[in-house]
């Protein structure tokens, strides 16, 4: 009852107006766009609901709900051709919060639908569950709640709802949202992916909210003061698929770089740059050899994590869970550059460290991402690799590079050697770790809900998860010099199967020093003799 | 017989020399700084000067296999080994001594038997396998989707360093000789205002007189 009249009061305040979060639509908003969405009479409606908005985006655009129901965007599952392993965001273990199984509506606040609430099955089949507005409204215009399974900041607001961008929701007028739409803003991009696991370049690294505005040092491509792209311009789409995958790259771009309007289907640097992007100089001739072995990435993006917002570089669980005087508590023992204090420990998730302008870890890469999932055995001794990377030196396609290595410690089934799902988000359950803090119901009820047999007992285990860094490329002044590789102790000191000169004295440079040395060795020994035979070799007269 | 100062290094092949000595010596420190042998200069750099100062060289040596071959000065080269035990003897022994050089250089023949080997094999082992090497790992670029794993890029790097090494035992060998014998500077003054003691039969003496007398140092008639 409470709840209902405060749902009242707030609608009747938000239909007040002023308390609305956004600002009125700019006209016409889509650059170039032939149509002014103010002046549909369908969207001048007091929506109650995203599938209501949904509905009425569908009277024109007839296919768009099929067409994003068969993406990767809305499936969160994903078949990979080359490897055959079921990954996507459904299936997949990760080294921040682990899986999206029996945390849904908390990890799925991101799911481009409206109420995905069960990830063992897929996303409700309904065409007005998609929601059009978190990617098409105007920046500021829209706004998901963080743990209703993707509906929006709309009347009735729980109290203290927060947005999935980490801020208080402020319920919002939906049919200024609807009138707003416009191609999608990187604030559309970012609201996900900037914030994915939990915070602001949290997963990443080199996706963050440094790229909504930032300067040419942080990202040349994304400065407003130079070619503002938005990461549509890279990541282009057809029929609602959009162009870049995590799981299977398009490491090389094998094709030309096409004509205007024909290819749609490449986000890499190559597509636009070509593979032999340097000046015709002497030592432009020489970086472009480097192409075939050395990706863009790696000396473009001499650093991740730029322009101010760190990125999580290690988490360990197995110390989550300590309370002070029976309540939670946090540490703040970060603080980034611009001030900001961030928590190095929390009791629902242990601790973490955090890094800004990380030094990429580097290695060979075909483009394919191998993943451990939870029916695999790991071998708890060593450092378990929650995704790998394939390709090597010899394989002829693969080439170097830079990936943020992120450090995990995290749960495994202890009995049967896997890798565990665990159920931590559930503010109302008795298992959820993050309200009651006990890894051993957390666990059991996240391998019951996932369907994955338990043993009943769990360890620790450390993890590595490699992530491909790709964005944020550096001003070409501001790439890597030669010298930060060739020199010993480079940064491919650690890579096997590439010559690096200068990196260290190869076999026919020590022979050659021993040879030059004992000629050396030779002349002095020969000089000394004439100088001891006092006459030092000249002759008399 | 008489010892006449006579022309025998021509300007053409002074600046040869020169010019050659100034960019081995280029290509050996930006050499030695692209193996890690020292940080004098940034990786790029040296990169730019010894693949740029490699190429000239590459030039002048076109223009001077046919110079060689042309004015038939490639002769001076060929090797032999009359003579070679006597001067392997002199640096031996008789060096230590105070012995005279036995060699007396003669027009058409300047180099004594040694040296005629050591250039020899400069000029048939060494300078093509530095040719062929830098090329070669030069133009990686257009083999390198043939070289996974870069075993012969590896390879062809390490034969190109060992035969650099090479060269400089020889430069230092060379310039040590210079030594040996009545100064340093006599030795090198040949090689700048191009005049050589040299032994001329009275027959030579008379052609150079009569045909050539440029060729002929008029103050020092008798020699120093």
């Amino acid at each position: 009852m409470r709840a209902t009249i405060k749902a009242a009061v707030l609608a009747a305040a938000a239909c007040a107006s002023p308390l609305w979060a956004q600002e009125a639509a700019p006209a016409v908003p889509a650059k170039g766009s032939t149509a002014d969405h103010t002046k549909f009479d369908i969207l001048k409606q007091s929506f109650v609901s995203g599938p209501d908005v949904t509905k009425a985006c569908l009277t024109c655009h007839t296919e768009a709900s099929d067409q994003m129901m068969g993406t990767l965007h809305w499936t969160w599952d994903y078949e990979n051709p080359a490897t055959g392993q079921y990954l996507g965001k459904k299936n997949v273990i990760n080294a921040f919060c682990g899986n999206v199984a029996s945390n849904e509506a908390r990890c799925t606040s991101c799911h481009v639908g409206y109420g995905w609430t069960d990830a063992r099955a897929a996303p409700p089949t309904d065409p007005t569950r998609v929601d059009c507005l978190v990617c098409h409204a105007a920046p500021g215009m829209y706004e998901k709640v963080d743990n209703l399974a993707g509906l929006p900041a709309v009347v009735p607001l729980p109290e203290g709802a927060m947005t999935i961008t980490g801020k208080l929701a402020v319920p919002l007028s939906l049919s200024k949202a609807a009138m707003s739409v416009g191609e999608p803003q990187r604030e559309n991009c970012g609201q996900c992916h900037f914030y994915g696991g939990g915070g602001d370049n949290v997963k990443h690294g080199d996706l963050s909210s440094a790229l909504i505005d930032p300067p040419k040092e942080v990202d040349v491509h994304m400065a407003s003061d130079g070619l503002n792209f938005t990461c549509e311009t890279c990541h282009i789409s057809n029929r609602h698929k959009v162009a870049g995958s995590r799981y299977n790259v398009n490491a090389h771009d094998e094709g030309d770089t096409g004509l205007p309007g024909q290819r749609r289907d490449v986000a890499t640097c190559e597509s636009c740059h070509t593979d032999a992007p340097h000046a015709a100089t002497l030592i432009g001739m020489k970086l472009n050899d480097h192409t075939d072995r050395v990706a863009c990435q790696t000396c473009h993006i001499p650093a991740f994590a730029r322009g101010g917002v760190a990125t999580k570089t290690m988490w360990d669980w197995s110390t989550a869970g300590k309370l002070k005087e029976g309540k939670p508590y946090h540490e703040s023992g970060f603080t980034q550059s611009d001030g900001k204090e961030l928590h190095t420990y929390l009791s629902t998730k242990g601790d973490f460290a955090w890094g800004e302008d990380v030094v990429p870890h580097y290695a060979w890469f075909d483009g394919q991402v191998e993943y451990t999932l939870s029916d695999q055995t790991i071998d708890p001794t060593g450092v378990v690799e929650i995704n790998r990377l394939l390709g090597g030196p010899d394989d002829g396609v693969s080439r170097i590079w830079p990936f943020k290595r992120m450090e995990g410690r995290q749960a495994y089934d202890k009995g049967f050697n896997k890798l565990i799902y665990s159920n931590v988000y559930g503010p109302e359950t008795d298992t959820a770790f993050w309200t009651n803090f006990d890894w051993g119901r957390a666990i059991e009820a996240g391998m019951k809900y996932a369907g994955s047999d338990y043993s009943g007992e769990y360890g620790f285990v450390d993890t590595y998860m490699y992530w491909p860094i790709t964005h944020m490329v550096a001003p070409k002044g501001d790439a890597l010099k030669c010298d930060s590789c060739h020199t010993k102790d480079g940064r491919m000191a650690a890579l096997a199967g590439v010559y690096v000169p200068g990196s260290g004295k190869p076999f026919g440079g020590r022979v050659g020093i021993a040879l030059f040395a004992l000629v050396a060795l030779g002349v002095a020994v020969h000089g000394g003799l004439r100088l001891v035979a006092g006459r030092g070799g000249r002759h008399h007269g | 017989m008489a010892e006449r100062l006579v022309m025998v290094y021509s300007r053409f092949n002074r600046i040869w020399h020169w010019s050659q000595a100034v960019s081995i010596f280029l290509l050996l420190f930006s050499g030695a700084r692209i193996m890690g042998l020292h940080g004098a200069m940034p990786f790029g750099l040296a990169v730019t000067v010894h693949t740029g100062v490699a190429l000239a060289l590459v030039l002048l040596w076109v223009v001077v296999i046919f110079w060689l071959l042309t004015t038939g000065t490639w002769k001076q080269f060929i090797p032999t080994i009359a003579g070679l035990g006597e001067v392997a003897r002199f640096y031996a022994w008789g060096v230590f001594k105070g012995e005279e050089h036995p060699y007396r250089k003669r027009l058409g023949r300047r180099l004594n038997p040694l040296q005629a080997i050591a250039y020899f094999a400069l000029k048939a082992v060494l300078i093509p396998a530095i040719w062929v090497t830098g090329l070669v790992y030069l133009v990686h670029g257009f083999w390198s989707h043939l070289d996974p794993g870069d075993f012969w890029l590896w390879l062809v790097a390490n034969l190109h360093i060992l035969t650099g090494f090479a060269i400089a035992s020889f430069v230092v060998v060379h310039v040590y000789l210079l030594t040996i014998g009545h100064s340093f500077r006599e030795h090198v003054r040949p090689m700048i205002n191009g005049f050589e003691k040299i032994d001329l039969t009275p027959e030579q003496e008379a052609y150079l007189e009569a045909n050539e007398p440029e060729r002929l140092h008029r103050e020092l008639r008798n020699g120093p």
